[in-house]
């Protein structure tokens, strides 16, 4: 089953999504693909793996990290399928991070790695967009590299865990412009699901909805206004998403 | 007027009561504010004062430009009375006294002039911390723990707060007043913490920015079985006891 959440008549409403990857309310109206207004599939904690596959340490110039360096993101960064993202004016450096999101399903509190994935409710799409010249050597990545409205497309929707019988051997890829950019696969990451979920839950509660963004391999490229980037990963979605430029999302902040 | 959420017969409520009033003594508060809570590192001068000579070496090679961010997660969000959750293993946390300052309503983008504007009130927080060993990396494991952040006991509207940025900030141990600050302290104010988030992160009514927390000393020093309780000019009394997180349900 897939799940996601869209606005009808400017109501977030859950739906389901068929086999085309259109949405289908509860009464079984399907809204195409193309016309659902998406929006992020949950609402939780929003923790990111920074460095978590060996080749993007590699490229990067960092060593891989002996225990998993998470960072966090507001909610205000995240945003739907299908939608813009702003770069802003006068950066050298803005790139995408095609990432697999496992989303938690049930309270978990000090969960061995063994029973982990029990508390997985299934697993979306994230593309971490970065914008390097905001980096500053202080809770790096800082929040304004991270952080920002719109910077963090989510989705489309969620796979149930049920239907992705092996999520350390998925294949991510990254389009710009329909130009492959970047390859990986989950097979690759330092730290996988179980480690990050018994990590974090020794740490603190996780709540149903909250989501881990696990990390991007290598294979990182600038983003320009007008570029379309799809992030995707095997089995799982398809996520697209819109450059604009600062002045464009100025504009559509006074619509 | 204070505005207070409690849980009354299972069901949360917000009750607001005037600023000379308390509720009943067993009223059960949750955390007075809803929203996302951003923190803010290194904005206590003294602090920064003691740090600033290393900031030029590495991890950080250079000062930091713009204020430092952090997150405290919903589940580190507890209520005026709630149980401060110490790790079971005996490792010491801090008191973290702050300022909490509440969006009164959505700012994406406001200046300085106008940040006041977008502020609704005040309340007290505890942004509690294990040992701030390096500000380097982001300290989710230092201060993101179940129950680490009191928030409360109420929001104070900002009308009634005539200068947040002079309110002396005094934490007790136990009933003896262990360590005193004060809101004079902090590097970037309030207007220009808000404009600055906002120039990035739309805030939202009821987000709650933690102004700044002071060096974390022996003075705010905390093991399980103690009570801390922070206490701010015309702002109230925010008192949590500490227990050992296996004692705990």
């Amino acid at each position: 089953m897939k799940r996601a959440r869209i606005l009808v008549n400017g109501e977030l409403t859950n739906v389901t999504v068929n086999d085309n990857n259109d949405a289908v309310l509860a009464d079984g109206t399907v809204i195409a693909q193309a016309d659902a207004d998406w929006q992020p599939p949950c609402d939780g904690k929003i923790f990111v793996l920074a460095i978590n596959y060996a080749d993007h340490a590699a490229e990067l110039s960092f060593k891989a990290p002996d225990e998993p360096l998470v960072f966090l993101k507001g909610p205000n960064a995240l945003l739907g399928h299908n939608k813009n993202t702003y770069r802003p004016d006068n950066v050298a450096y803005m790139h995408y991070e095609c990432e697999l999101v496992a989303v938690i399903g049930k309270t978990a509190k000090n969960v061995s790695r063994a029973d982990a994935m029990d508390y997985i409710g299934g697993y979306t799409v994230g593309n971490d967009y970065a914008i390097r010249d905001y980096l500053e050597n202080y809770y790096r990545p800082n929040l304004r590299v991270k952080s920002r409205d719109t910077c963090t497309p989510v989705g489309p929707y969620i796979v149930d865990a049920a239907d992705v019988p092996d999520p350390h051997n998925l294949t991510l890829r990254t389009y710009i412009n329909g130009e492959l950019k970047q390859e990986g696969s989950t097979k690759d990451l330092v730290f996988n699901i179980p480690y990050l979920v018994e990590y974090l839950s020794n740490i603190m509660t996780l709540e149903p909805g909250d989501m881990i963004f696990t990390g991007t391999p290598e294979g990182l490229a600038d983003v320009q206004p007008g570029d379309e980037i799809v992030t995707e990963v095997e089995g799982v979605g398809r996520l697209v998403n819109h450059m604009i430029s600062e002045s464009q999302y100025l504009e559509s902040l006074q619509g | 007027m204070r505005h207070c959420r409690i849980l009354k017969d299972g069901v949360v409520t917000e009750v607001a009561i005037a600023n000379n009033e308390s509720l009943a003594a067993d009223s059960q508060y949750l955390a007075a504010t809803t929203g996302t809570v951003y923190g803010i590192a290194l904005n206590d001068k003294a602090l920064y004062a003691k740090l600033e000579p290393s900031f030029n070496d590495k991890p950080h090679v250079s000062p930091p430009t713009r204020p430092v961010l952090h997150i405290k997660t919903a589940n580190t969000h507890i209520g005026h009375g709630a149980a401060i959750p110490a790790p079971a293993d005996g490792t010491t946390l801090y008191a973290g006294p702050a300022i909490g300052i509440v969006i009164g309503k959505q700012a994406t983008r406001v200046s300085e002039a106008e940040a006041l504007e977008f502020v609704g009130g005040y309340t007290v927080v505890n942004e509690v911390s294990l040992a701030e060993t390096s500000f380097y990396r982001p300290a989710v494991k230092a201060k993101c723990r179940d129950g680490f952040c009191p928030i409360g006991p109420w929001v104070v509207d900002a009308a009634d707060v005539a200068t947040p940025e002079a309110l002396t900030i005094k934490t007790f141990i136990n009933g003896e007043l262990s360590h005193t600050t004060s809101t004079d302290q902090l590097r970037a104010g309030v207007a220009e913490l808000v404009s600055y988030l906002s120039s990035f992160m739309t805030l939202k009514a009821g987000d709650l920015i933690i102004a700044g927390t002071p060096e974390r000393t022996d003075a705010l020093a905390l093991k399980a079985g103690d009570t801390v309780a922070i206490e701010i000019d015309s702002l109230g009394r925010l008192e949590n006891p500490v227990v050992n997180e296996s004692e705990l349900g």
